[in-house]
């Protein structure tokens, strides 16, 4: 039906879209505009370009260490992202290409282990940190985030369609098993690892349950739980609780936009089963 | 003999392989998933480590029995509820709409998916200052003559906008789902379905919806998880108590409270494994007749 589609019938599809794009975009654009505004004028609803300026983002920047947040952020979520990413990469091979003893037992746990929501662990999670001195550290933010089933699952998917003649052909030309694995199977893994990278990078950074349970003191702060103490602190200067947010969410939309292909098939692979 | 060895090699490497991940799985998800059934039968005061007692059932009857547990189940089915079929159901009229070959894909693409990625920190903050009692949701509304409203500071309206808030993120996600699912469907069968007269909206309900049913499954099946485990855009638009009147209070709100602000991690071990549970189910309900049982009704039919 694309090739004829009748003219009121494409009104109504670009109106529907055009209306959805203004949805979700419209929170951004109206909370960045503020963020320029003068603080007695961010609750105005009307457009006035004439006093725009950065100083909600200098006084955020001076009164609060978000320098050290955003290093704290870029630390932990950089840490998690290359170990879950290297780790999930090994575990994904072995599963789907070699033959060991247990293989399928622990195919199957990973495949539970997607089922068990992250609020039954979080309690013993917890205690477990707190009992070796975990809490309020970068190693208590990081470890305890690497594993992740989805990674691993999709790893073994990539693997299992990877042609093994390619693999055969290249120890025939005299490449080690190890060789072949860096040479030949990881570059053509990398829109599958791409994906996986993105996707782990954008839960490190966003998240915020146990970031917020497991810091305690104001310069171990990730972006999200600095700028949601911020939020009952700063509300009577909402340009400058804008001027967080877009702090937040800026590096993730950039990331983003550079990979978006990426992102949509992390999100439709995700969609596949089996 | 060397078939052997052979066997014995791949068993190294492959558990060489796969070695961190197992332990960290075990570490820190099998092992903290048991132990939390085993401290949900315990006294268990995170101050006081040393006193903790085995209690049987006593924490999940108390749960049973606090109208604050019943108030914040309460909120998250309504939540749930509400959120679930209003994002499905958009997120499916945008993928429609996004399969019929128009101008401009990458950008709705873009456009839809950049509340996905924005941390609900981030997206809660800015809830809060457009739907401010000053704030600009409440002057356009007051063109209308709608009374300003607070709305996060009022307990009829401060979980409908976590219901909003929920939905407006979540869409651009789902509809990538369904717009995959769309174009897998063959052109041909609309093609055909176009000869024999089949109006748009019929083509829409008997050839579309039952061809994505498999990602309708998918999607609701993860909405409601999600939205089950809701936490972020409480805690934040309440200050983490769930008010106005406990109206924001979710379980894993609740939950996080009875554990980390009362110190009691047994009885907030009943509340996950109750929450556990109740997923658990729904998830196998959702399994069974949208899988099980069609397949069933086509052996039976065939």
């Amino acid at each position: 039906m694309d090739k004829k589609t009748s003219l009121p019938m494409k009104i109504v599809v670009y109106a529907i879209m055009m209306g959805y794009a203004v949805v979700a975009l419209f929170p951004f654009l109206w909370a960045f505009y503020t963020s320029l505004r003068p603080t007695r004028e961010a609750y105005k609803l009307n457009f006035d370009l004439s006093n725009l300026s950065f100083s909600a983002y200098v006084d955020l920047i001076v009164k609060n260490d978000i320098t050290r947040w955003y290093f704290n952020s870029f630390v932990i979520a950089v840490s998690v992202t290359i170990l879950g990413v290297l780790l999930s990469t090994m575990a994904g091979y072995a599963l789907a290409r070699i033959d060991f003893a247990g293989k399928n037992l622990i195919f199957m746990c990973i495949l539970g282990v997607m089922m068990i929501p992250g609020q039954i662990t979080m309690i013993p999670q917890y205690m477990l940190l707190n009992r070796f001195g975990f809490v309020n550290s970068y190693v208590g933010l990081i470890v305890p985030f690497v594993f992740n089933a989805f990674n691993i699952f999709m790893m073994r998917q990539f693997f299992m369609s990877f042609p093994a003649s390619l693999e055969e052909a290249a120890e025939l030309d005299g490449l080690s098993k190890i060789g072949t694995f860096f040479k030949i199977v990881l570059p053509l893994a990398k829109p599958a690892l791409t994906t996986i990278t993105i996707m782990s990078f954008m839960g490190s950074w966003n998240n915020f349950l146990m970031p917020n349970l497991l810091i305690t003191s104001r310069d171990m702060y990730t972006l999200p739980v600095g700028m949601a103490s911020l939020n009952s602190q700063y509300f009577s200067f909402p340009n400058q609780t804008m001027a967080g947010a877009m702090l937040l969410s800026a590096p993730m939309i950039v990331v983003f936009l550079i990979f978006q292909r990426y992102f949509i098939e992390g999100v439709t692979s995700s969609g596949i089963k089996e | 003999m060397k078939q052997r060895s052979k066997q014995f090699q791949s068993n190294v490497a492959g558990w060489l392989l796969v070695f961190p991940v197992v332990a960290l799985m075990l570490v820190f998800i099998v092992g903290p998933a048991i132990f939390s059934f085993g401290l949900s039968f315990q006294k268990y005061n995170m101050l006081k480590p040393q006193e903790a007692t085995f209690i049987w059932f006593e924490n999940y009857v108390e749960l049973l029995k606090d109208p604050y547990f019943h108030q914040a189940l309460y909120n998250t089915f309504k939540y749930s509820i509400v959120v679930v079929p209003v994002q499905t159901a958009i997120s499916l009229l945008l993928a429609t709409a996004a399969n019929q070959k128009i101008k401009g894909q990458t950008f709705f693409r873009v456009a839809y998916y950049v509340p996905a990625v924005t941390s609900a920190v981030a997206s809660a903050s800015m809830f809060m200052f457009l739907f401010n009692t000053n704030g600009i949701v409440n002057r356009f509304l007051a063109n209308f003559g709608f009374v300003p409203v607070s709305w996060f500071n009022d307990p009829r309206y401060a979980l409908p906008l976590a219901m909003l808030m929920a939905i407006w993120s979540t869409v651009g996600t789902q509809m990538l789902v369904f717009l995959a699912g769309l174009q897998d469907i063959p052109g041909e069968v609309y093609e055909a379905a176009e000869i024999d007269g089949v109006s748009p909206l019929q083509r829409f309900f008997y050839i579309t919806v039952p061809l994505l049913s498999e990602k309708t499954m998918f999607v609701v099946v993860v909405g409601m998880i999600g939205t089950l485990q809701m936490f972020d855009q409480a805690y934040i638009i309440s200050g983490g108590v769930g008010g106005p009147l406990g109206s924001t209070t979710t379980v894993v709100l609740y939950l996080y409270n009875k554990a980390f602000g009362e110190n009691r991690l047994g009885y907030g071990s009943a509340v996950a494994v109750v929450l556990f549970v109740v997923i658990f189910t729904l998830t196998m309900l959702q399994r069974y007749f949208f899988e099980v049982r069609p397949k069933r009704l086509e052996r039976k039919g065939a």
